[in-house]
């Protein structure tokens, strides 16, 4: 007789809240009204404040289950606390766009929250498989929400794009993965611990290993497996690219810092040197071509590029300093670029989506406080104090000087200092350029202002009070990096 | 200590919703930002009685900034200084943001002022919080910033946005010197904090602490107003007349007196930088009276008393009678914003007049303005029974018994100067023959009640202040010994006959100095064309504040110019050909890869299939 695996439904707490909630996002949208979804909205951030708050209940308490396939430790409760944020975020700046926007479909929230469910369970993976799963359940749905606007033919594009290039991204990840599985003989990232620590390393281990880092490669949009992120970016209704910059990148780093970080820190001279120079590649490629581009997504996909470069010196930098920064990086850049996005959601012109910076010169005085807004972010983005962006990178290339790899952070400041120009020049645009005939204009929402005022909240309060955020995040990591 | 928070929290509150909502708020930003302070100055009250038995604690609403060894904390240190400069930012200023209601009533910028004041007091509230020199630090700035953005308030006017760049370049030297100190400080003792620091601060080498003591004391200087960073003091009076009052005269500028008696275990340590101290002060009280004796603004008499009044309180630290320092900061606070608020109501009832040459004859249709500043000139010059005479007399005494005789002459000549040109303002002001045009004297008329109301009260705290805790016995004044905790006590009691002729003494002169007023400006008619007209050289230099500022055109501005203009001349041409150079070549490099992005999966494919040999063939070839 088969025993039956031993389950843990508590180790899946914050997931299985918010499949609950799409299920039900699910089961309502059958009833009346059927051109208004706002009430799916408001449930759906109901079940996402309540993963929240199972998820910060359950901080110190570790769980495991299925097998340890499934771990929820306080690395993976602050990864889920960050997408809860992203998502609540999402939801609040999609009510009035979607309304201007005229694509009302109940959809829309479920498969939001069923791509959070599976984000959360990246960062709870721990093994090869639940990875792959749960990369799978977040990536379908992003490929469908991508393409959501049916009838513009850019959303087609990016929708098809993605899902193409995705597939071909996650059969490298399942290679690497089957060649890992096939080097360690197992899939769970604690026996993988033990075989990859040994001094010599099979040629199979290697090649799954280089696989591997191809598939997850493509998730965090670094280069060269970073082509498919602006096209996206572009193409996407503004919210669900707001989703695939927050919530999706997070989740990826969360499952390829478990991985390398846990897994095979054994390994650590394998791919260390090899983050080394994708890091830089990474953040050099997104900064410089970052800077021709006057299509706002457009160059926040770069941006975001450059930013995943900063989060790899901090993978190139390890311990617990290094694992550390990212997560503290990741719950900044998610209110920063949240907010970000944001702005882009909720302005338009004449009913359409207003991208182009032109299109937002003289908004320092049609809307002051949202051009303020918007230069906090930015701001933070280029990493000025006392904004979250500064403090994030400072702790980022602080661990890499720490650890030795000067020339790595060196390279870093000199590409904030490259990033500084194509952000300010929004800020020039807004504030020192005549406006054209008809400019950006704010869609008026209150939930979308909401969502503006936590995300600005939240990089006032992390760059002016960081020292306990990095605290959580350090003691989060502290069972991850050993 | 929950309420401690509220003491900064509710102003930063107040700034913010006036800042963010200005525009919806308008006229109506009082109703935001007076119950603001109203509440901080209640809850600097319960602190105060905390403290008020001699105790002392910190709080610490978070830990800041973490960072390898370096760690610093937004902590509250709280004891019966933190107490009384609570009580005066928090209580003076609420009077001021009242007063502010009527006096700023017509401006369009209403909204703005409140939120910058607010954030002033804010800043001001966190500088006498602060636990540890870094704070202090930013802090420092902070209150910096807001005088700035004050003295600029009305920025179309140029001589208002020049007179707010002086004074933040001016307070740039200064503060130069303070962070260079506080790095040292790190450098020395490897804390900031100010337990650690007093703690440790008799370790260090006497050298060392002199080193320090000075490069802060340097901060002092440019926050203060004293020699030589004094010029942009009486420059500054180009703000609205509450900033004066509240930044220029009460709170901000005595940030410097309480930073060196605060630190003055590190001062002690050093020995000669108490004794750079004290000169510098009594230099300053001497220097900045002399020059108050021709002044013809009324502002600027004002100004140049603050910068001399603020010598005393140097001088009083420098000599070791800290308590002395601390308690004519307080009495000052009380009449110098009293005088000023005063001159704000004068200048409200001429039309915005402020030459003495065109006022005069305005005691009878201004009643409470006279009364009230009778009251607070009577105190600046130290009339008996009145909070400036017990506090000026602290500090005469204190150079006497200490047997700094020279720097106790000089301090008595300058409260003679004092006393003049205290009364020769007042007359000129109010009585006498009326000298301004028709037009201007018919519109003459008492401010409104929200204006007189501080200058009562004001007035009121300048006549009890000296009574209730002014008076000296054996174990000093009352006030003294409520600040024992925190200060040494001052040698020397205040006994024997020496100690009463030294009252006599100061009586004399001060009295010397009314009558003299008096007799210029009250037996024969002023004459206004001969007013501030340099008649002889040392009228010229007087007039002219000893051609300081002309000095520093000369020396500094003029030479450094030079320089830079030779400077910019190297940076358009050749720094600035080189970094468009940069520029350009990573444009060229960011349109070229651009056409990289060519928008076919299958390119996009192919590049990640290179990408992943390239990473097996990295691996394998390692």
């Amino acid at each position: 007789m088969i025993p039956a695996p031993p389950v843990n439904l508590a180790a899946l707490a914050p997931t299985l809240v918010l499949l609950a909630t799409a299920v039900l996002v699910l089961l309502l949208d059958l009833f009346p009204p059927r051109n208004d979804k706002t009430h799916l909205a408001v449930v759906s951030l109901a079940g996402v404040i309540g993963a929240l708050l199972t998820a910060l209940t359950r901080w110190g308490r570790d769980q495991r289950g299925f097998r340890d396939m499934v771990v929820l430790d306080n690395y993976a409760l602050f990864i889920d606390v960050v997408i809860c944020y992203a998502v609540a975020l999402v939801i609040l700046l999609s009510i009035d766009y979607l309304r201007r926007e005229g694509v009302q479909t109940g959809e829309y929230y479920a498969l939001v929250l069923f791509s959070a469910s599976g984000m959360m369970l990246m960062a709870s993976a721990n093994d090869l498989v639940v990875v792959f799963l749960a990369l799978e359940l977040m990536s379908l749905c992003l490929y469908v929400l991508a393409g959501l606007f049916k009838q513009r033919l850019d959303a087609g594009e990016a929708s098809l794009k993605y899902f193409l290039l995705g597939a071909f991204a996650s059969s490298f990840l399942l290679y690497g993965i089957a060649l890992t599985y096939g080097a360690t003989g197992s899939t769970s990232f604690e026996r993988i611990v033990a075989a990859a620590s040994g001094p010599d390393r099979s040629v199979l281990f290697l090649v799954g290993l280089a696989l591997m880092l191809v598939g997850f490669g493509f998730k965090i949009s670094a280069a060269p497996f970073h082509m498919w992120a602006p096209d996206v970016y572009q193409g996407a209704p503004t919210s669900v690219t707001t989703l695939i910059a927050t919530g999706s990148k997070a989740a990826g780093f969360a499952a390829l810092m478990r991985l390398l970080l846990g897994a095979l820190r054994g390994a650590q001279p394998d791919w260390g040197p090899l983050m080394w120079g994708l890091a830089v590649v990474t953040m050099t490629l997104g900064n410089v071509v970052a800077i021709a581009q006057s299509n706002l997504k457009r160059m926040l996909a770069y941006s975001s590029i450059a930013h995943v470069g900063y989060m790899m010196v901090g993978l190139v930098a390890g311990g617990t300093s290094g694992a550390g920064a990212i997560l503290y990086y990741l719950f900044a850049y998610t209110f920063t670029v949240a907010g970000t996005f944001g702005v882009l959601t909720l302005c338009a012109r004449a009913g359409e989506e207003a991208v182009e910076v032109e299109e937002y010169a003289g908004l320092g005085r049609r809307h002051p406080l949202l051009a303020g807004m918007l230069t906090l972010f930015l701001l933070s983005l280029i990493g000025i104090p006392p904004l979250a962006g500064f403090v994030g990178k400072f702790y980022l290339f602080g661990a890499a000087v720490q650890h030795g790899y000067l020339w790595l952070a060196v390279i870093a400041v000199l590409n904030s200092a490259i990033a500084a120009y194509y952000y300010l020049r929004v800020v020039v645009f807004m504030y020192m350029r005549e406006p054209e005939a008809a400019g950006a204009q704010w869609t008026p929402s209150f939930a979308g202002g909401v969502a503006l005022a936590v995300a600005a909240a939240g990089i006032v309060i992390l760059g002016v009070m960081p020292a306990p955020f990095a605290d959580l995040a350090q003691s989060a990591v502290a069972t991850l990096v050993r | 200590m929950s309420t401690l928070w509220l003491i900064p929290a509710l102003p930063l509150a107040g700034a913010l919703i006036n800042m963010v909502f200005g525009r919806l708020i308008g006229h109506r930003a009082h109703w935001i930002a007076v119950p603001a302070l109203a509440g901080s100055f209640l809850a600097s009250c319960s602190v105060f009685a905390a403290v008020s038995g001699g105790g002392s604690f910190t709080s610490t609403a978070f830990r800041w900034i973490v960072a390898g060894d370096f760690e610093a904390a937004v902590t509250a240190h709280v004891d019966p200084l933190t107490g009384v400069m609570l009580l005066v930012v928090t209580g003076v200023g609420t009077l001021i943001h009242l007063y502010s209601v009527g006096y700023m009533h017509h401006d369009p910028g209403y909204a703005r002022f409140f939120a910058y004041l607010n954030l002033f007091v804010f800043s001001m509230t966190m500088l006498v919080l602060a636990g540890n020199f870094l704070l202090l630090y930013v802090f420092w700035e902070a209150v910096g910033l807001c005088s700035y953005l004050l003295i600029g308030f009305w920025y179309t006017r140029t001589s208002a946005a020049d007179a707010g760049k002086k004074a933040f370049i001016v307070n740039r030297v200064g503060d130069f010197g303070f962070g260079l100190g506080v790095m040292w400080l790190w450098t020395a003792l490897g804390t900031l904090d100010y337990a650690g620091v007093f703690a440790g601060a008799e370790t260090l080498p006497q050298a060392t602490a002199t080193g320090i003591a000075l490069l802060l004391f340097m901060g002092a200087c440019g926050k203060s107003a004293q020699l030589p960073l004094h010029v942009w003091l009486p420059d500054a009076m180009e703000g609205p007349t509450p900033v004066s009052a509240l930044i220029h005269a009460a709170t901000m500028v005595t940030a410097g007196v309480y930073m060196v008696a605060r630190s003055h275990v590190l001062f002690e340590r050093s020995g000669v930088a108490l004794d750079v101290v004290a000169w510098v002060g009594t230099a300053t009280a001497l220097f900045a009276a002399t020059v108050g004796l021709m002044q013809t603004d009324i502002k600027r008499v004002l100004a140049y008393s603050t910068v001399s009044q603020l010598g005393y309180m140097f001088a009083a630290v420098g000599l070791g009678a800290y308590a002395a320092g601390i308690f004519h900061l307080v009495t000052h606070a009380f009449f110098k914003a009293l005088l000023f608020l005063g001159a704000g109501s004068v200048i409200h009832g001429l039309s915005g007049e402020q030459d003495l040459r065109k006022m005069g004859g305005l005691a009878p249709r201004m009643v409470i303005t006279t009364i009230t500043m009778t009251i607070g000139a009577a105190g600046l010059a130290g009339v008996p029974g009145l909070a400036g005479f017990f506090s000026k007399d602290e500090i005469l005494h204190a150079a006497f018994t200490n047997h700094r005789r020279l720097l106790w002459a000089l301090l008595l000549v300058g409260a003679f100067m004092t006393a003049f040109y205290t009364f020769r303002l007042l007359f000129l002001t109010f009585f006498g023959e009326p000298r301004m045009s028709k037009e201007v004297a018919h519109h003459i008329h008492e401010s409104p009640p929200s204006m007189t109301l501080p200058l009562l009260v004001l007035a009121i705290l300048t006549v009890v202040a000296g009574w209730a805790v002014g008076i000296p016995s054996d174990q000093g004044t009352r006030f003294a010994r409520f600040l024992a905790p925190v200060f040494p006590p001052a040698e020397g009691g205040h006994d024997g006959v020496a100690g009463i002729m030294l009252v006599i003494l100061s009586v004399v002169v001060v009295a010397a100095g009314v009558v003299l007023a008096w007799y210029m400006h009250m037996t024969t008619p002023v004459r206004p064309e001969t007013i501030g007209q340099p008649r002889t050289p040392l009228h010229a230099l007087l007039l002219n504040a000893w051609y300081v500022d002309r000095l520093y055109d000369r020396v500094l501005v003029r030479p450094f110019f030079a320089v830079y203009a030779f400077c910019a001349r190297f940076d358009l041409r050749v720094i600035d050909g080189l970094v468009n150079l940069t520029g350009r070549l990573v444009q060229m490099w960011s349109f070229g890869s651009r056409r990289v992005q060519t928008g076919y999966v299958v390119n996009y494919a192919l590049t990640m299939l290179a990408g992943a040999v390239m990473l097996v063939g990295f691996l394998l070839a390692r």
